[in-house]
């Protein structure tokens, strides 16, 4: 077995465990070290990753485990996310006396997305999405004594339970359809084949890309999104926006490139894509609450990312710009998270009135990451943006981008209205912040975010180069 | 080199000004002033090096950026754009000297007036597709802030409501910009090889549809009618001096842009449908003049007079356009007149919104029925009033003269039609205007403008110099059209 081609995987799990053994041991005080612990964990799986980057795209482990530059660009962008996420943790943890295996769930969630984006395998999809889901629910309802937090877990466990068992029936069928579960072989008795089970074929697939939606948070498995961002502990609000959605948009895209023409896949997830975005830009306009905000914006972020996912099986740049686009998504949003978080919280619009006159920084780092979300070049959002007209145009899908044209103007509108609340009010009252660790990774994030600005070119070189194995 | 430093001089100021907390209001102003009067001394000296005789891009720069999607940083200009920059760099160094109240924040206020200034250069100076994409947009969020934080009345409603709908219209030019990067092999979005290479000749549909977007996008800029509501409300709650850049800069945008990319990169297309954006610029026209003429609101008053004028340039533009009438010296009479008007508009209309400040300033009111018999109380401030008033309706030996009887010769002789319609724009705006002077200063005086003061040295001073700069290029046009007549020729081919 080539256990080196799973490094990355089996460091996250050792550290996972490593974590669970110390916080059940470790004293009251000392969880927060678990922290570290997991930025090492993360930090040695980056660099595992990486080595993996040269590596010619190939298939291991019996074919279910693809090993190429998407998959590898994948694992660098979750396990950043991650980093910043539990980076963010210590500070708003600090109340909370046993919280060392709150790190372990995070490793576990990451290990899980990495799965789902490296999957080549329907069997090996459904454990991906399984274990970042399971291991995701108690995070988000880890704050015991918040109503909210309790709803908003119990709502994402629902809508997941649901989800998840379409998937897995989803999968039975296919692979009773095609006697496999390995990609490689379903494409070709698909392609030999396309019209053996139509209809067979079409509950099928459209009981796994239900359950991708879910983890996409895309229509029609987004409801949890908004709630988990609103009542989640913040850092994981942060993990929970950004990471799942990047591993499920890389799992869709696999998945539907095995498709036969006449499912007519591009089709429905196109109509996906508009819905998703419309709704979500829609639900946002109305909200008072930034969390809630920041999580509708998430929703019809997913929708703009489906443009690639749409024009995949033509425009060979369409895997660049997919993940192009969600990396300038991530990073805009964990640094408005982490300026949430930062700000210990804070969530009502109200409580965000003249922020700018005394924290400076924290604003522009907000102000910044809503401007990449909406695309203001020359941010890194605009690039992402950029690249994904690009091939929807270039593909012959002009009205999709001009459906995402007009979105984007419906998104400016509420992402203003939190910029001019932190701007042109008043300060009301003070303003008090987290802690030294959680500010640093905020500044980080930030940071993070220009230099992808500044550095435009090299993320378009390296978008350029990702491709699928096969 | 020289317009690099055009515009990245206040963006430096910008960041400096944002950057030293402790600067009292007067050393913010003249630090800005100085600052913005640097990078129009940048652009003169690239008007004075620039040669009339020369290639139609002079003063290129270029430096990589992204090339793997066939971006770089690529600037140069031509005389109209020449001419339309070093005409927006004096408005701004008009528009910090001028006084304003700045609401506790002046740091603040002129760091973003001058990241307007780099910003709005940087659209007119660039020569690659995306860059002027990039400026464009940033000259949003610069006005955004400036309409949102020191306006008055509803602010932050104007604010967002302009960002808003010029938004949708950047997009619109967005996807166009894609489509015409799209259609080039290899991709690229450097200008000189769109103007060149006219890459969307003859192939119709695809070609009509970018040409919709980029004017769409354009004629909200503009604004044309029936695209124009952001304008009057995003003007009557600006603060006057931003007021000023709106009117003299940012529409500018829209022309400019009209010219740069439809008319030059898609001359046949253009050629096309010139007649149906002659007739919209001739609704423009008269439409905004007779809602100029039914305010009571002396701001709003003159937001729609720039609708009315902008409306000149369009047709200038679209009579130029005409490929199909042989008749080049007329198109190019056209465009020169066009380019003319857009100066002389910024100039005059510049001079007017600042004349707004002055009142608010004075009295935070702009009702027409309010005032009255300010003659005697303050000449200086009539005189100025007087002169631009003048200017702008077309008076013989001021700017808007000049521009306007080119603009009307050369469309005389392919739209003829158009021409008498839109002469009748010229009419109804001297009224418009004679009536709104009637209004202010003659009459009697209120009582409750006993105190009314006059012009300060600091506000004539700057009224003086765009005056003179109105009454020089009334006169003496020749320096003026020197320049833009070397770019005008290049661009229907005389030359």
């Amino acid at each position: 077995m080539p256990i080196g081609d799973l490094l990355p995987e089996i460091v996250l799990l050792v550290g996972a465990v490593i974590i669970v053994l110390f916080a059940s041991f470790a004293p009251h005080k000392h969880q927060a070290w678990a922290a570290g612990l997991a930025l090492i964990a993360l930090a040695l799986a980056a660099v595992f990753s990486l080595m993996q980057w040269q590596q010619p795209p190939m298939r291991t482990f019996s074919g279910v485990w693809a090993l190429d530059t998407a998959a590898v660009a994948t694992k660098l962008l979750v396990l950043l996310a991650g980093a910043i996420a539990v980076a963010l943790s210590p500070d708003w943890m600090r109340r909370d006396r046993r919280h060392g295996e709150y790190y372990a769930l995070c490793l576990f969630t990451l290990l899980g997305v990495i799965m789902m984006a490296s999957a080549n395998d329907s069997m090996e999809l459904v454990v991906g999405i399984l274990l970042s889901s399971t291991a995701s629910y108690p995070l988000v309802a880890y704050h015991r004594g918040f109503a909210p937090a309790l709803e908003a877990g119990m709502k994402y466990f629902l809508i997941g339970a649901l989800t998840n068992s379409l998937l897995v029936v989803g999968v039975v069928l296919l692979f009773g359809l095609v006697g496999d579960t390995d990609y490689a072989r379903t494409a070709q008795v698909l392609a030999a084949s396309p019209n053996a089970a139509p209809l067979a074929l079409s509950v099928a697939v459209a009981c796994i890309v239900l359950g991708l939606t879910f983890k996409l948070a895309a229509f029609p498995g987004h409801a949890w999104m908004p709630d988990v961002a609103q009542s989640a502990p913040a850092p994981i609000a942060a993990l929970l926006t950004v990471a799942p959605k990047v591993g499920a948009a890389v799992a869709l895209a696999r998945f539907v490139s095995l498709l036969p023409a006449s499912q007519l896949w591009p089709v429905i997830v196109a109509l996906i894509a508009v819905v998703t975005m419309t709704l979500g830009n829609l639900a946002a306009l109305k909200q008072t609450d930034v969390r809630r905000l920041l999580g509708w914006s998430s929703v019809s972020q997913s929708g703009y990312a489906l443009m690639a996912v749409v024009v995949i099986g033509v425009e060979p740049q369409a895997p660049g710009a997919l993940l192009a686009f969600l990396a300038a998504y991530a990073l805009a949003n964990l640094a408005a998270f982490a300026v949430v978080t930062h700000l210990r919280g804070r969530t009502a619009l109200e409580d965000y009135r003249g922020l700018g006159r005394t924290q400076s920084i924290t604003t522009l780092i907000l102000i910044l990451a809503l401007l990449s979300l909406v695309g203001i070049p020359p941010l890194a959002g605009f690039f992402g943006k950029f690249l994904l007209f690009k091939v929807t145009i270039a593909s012959g899908y002009t009205w999709l981008a001009v459906v995402a044209a007009i979105n984007t103007v419906l998104s400016l509108f509420y992402y203003l209205r939190v910029i001019a609340v932190t701007m042109f009010k008043p300060l009301a009252g003070e303003v008090h912040v987290l802690g030294t660790w959680s500010w640093l990774t905020m500044l980080t994030s930030g940071v993070l975010l220009i230099a992808a600005s500044l550095g435009a070119e090299g993320g378009l070189v390296l978008a350029a180069v990702l491709g699928f194995v096969g | 080199m020289i317009l690099t430093v055009a515009w990245i001089v206040p963006l430096m100021g910008a960041v400096a000004l944002a950057a030293f907390p402790r600067w009292s209001e007067a050393r913010a102003r003249q630090c800005a002033a100085g600052v913005a009067a640097l990078s129009l001394l940048a652009l003169v000296v690239a008007w004075v090096g620039f040669d009339p005789a020369g290639p139609l891009f002079q003063h290129v720069d270029e430096m990589r950026w992204v090339p793997s999607i066939g971006v770089a940083y690529r600037v140069g200009v031509d005389g109209i754009a020449l001419a339309v920059a070093t005409m927006s760099a004096l408005l701004f160094v008009a528009a910090i000297v001028y006084p304003v109240d700045t609401l506790g924040q002046p740091r603040q206020y002129y760091a973003w007036l001058l990241f307007l200034q780099a910003v709005s250069l940087g659209v007119f100076l660039a020569l690659d597709l995306l860059l002027f994409y990039v400026f464009f947009d940033l000259s949003l969020v610069g006005m955004f802030f400036l309409i949102g934080r020191w306006g008055h009345g509803t602010p932050q409603v104007s604010a967002l409501k302009f960002f808003l709908y010029t938004f949708a219209g950047s997009l619109f030019l967005l996807l166009a910009i894609i489509g015409l990067y799209l259609s080039l092999d290899p991709f690229t979005f450097d200008m000189r090889v769109l103007i060149e290479q006219q890459p969307l000749a003859g192939s119709g549909l695809y070609a009509g549809l970018v040409f919709l977007a980029l004017m769409l996008g354009f004629a909200i800029k503009t604004p044309l009618v029936p695209l124009h509501t952001w304008l009057p409300q995003a003007h009557v709650d600006a603060p006057g001096p931003a007021s000023a850049i709106l009117a003299g800069v940012l529409l500018k945008m829209g022309t400019y842009g009209m010219i740069r990319l439809p008319f030059a990169m898609m001359q046949e297309t253009f050629a096309e449908y010139s007649l149906v954006v002659g007739i919209v610029a001739l609704v423009a026209i008269v439409y905004g003049a007779l809602v100029a003429l039914g305010q009571s609101n002396l701001k709003r008053r003159i937001a729609y007079t720039s609708i009315n004028h902008m409306g000149y340039t369009v047709l200038g533009i679209a009579a130029a356009a005409a490929l199909f009438a042989d008749n080049q010296t007329a198109r190019q009479l056209a465009l020169t007149g066009a380019t003319v008007e857009m100066v002389a508009h910024g100039l005059i209309t510049g001079a007017l919104f600042l004349i707004c400040g002055s009142f608010w300033q004075r009295t935070s009111d702009y009702e027409l029925d309010h005032y009255g018999g300010l003659a005697h109380q303050a000449p200086l401030l009539t005189g100025f009033t007087v002169l631009a008033a003048f200017a702008s309706l077309g008076m013989p030996g001021l700017a808007g003269f000049v521009a306007e009887f080119q603009v009307f010769a050369g469309t005389f002789a392919i739209y003829p039609w158009l021409t008498v319609l839109g002469v009748l724009g010229i009419l109804i705006t001297a009224a418009l205007f004679l009536d709104l002077l009637r209004r202010l200063f003659f009459g009697r005086l209120p009582a409750h403008l006993g105190g009314f003061r006059d012009l300060e040295p600091a506000e004539w001073g700057v009224l003086g110099v765009l005056s003179l700069g109105i009454l020089v290029i009334g006169v003496y046009p020749r320096i003026l059209l020197t320049l833009i007549e070397a770019s005008s020729a290049i661009l229907v081919r005389v030359r």
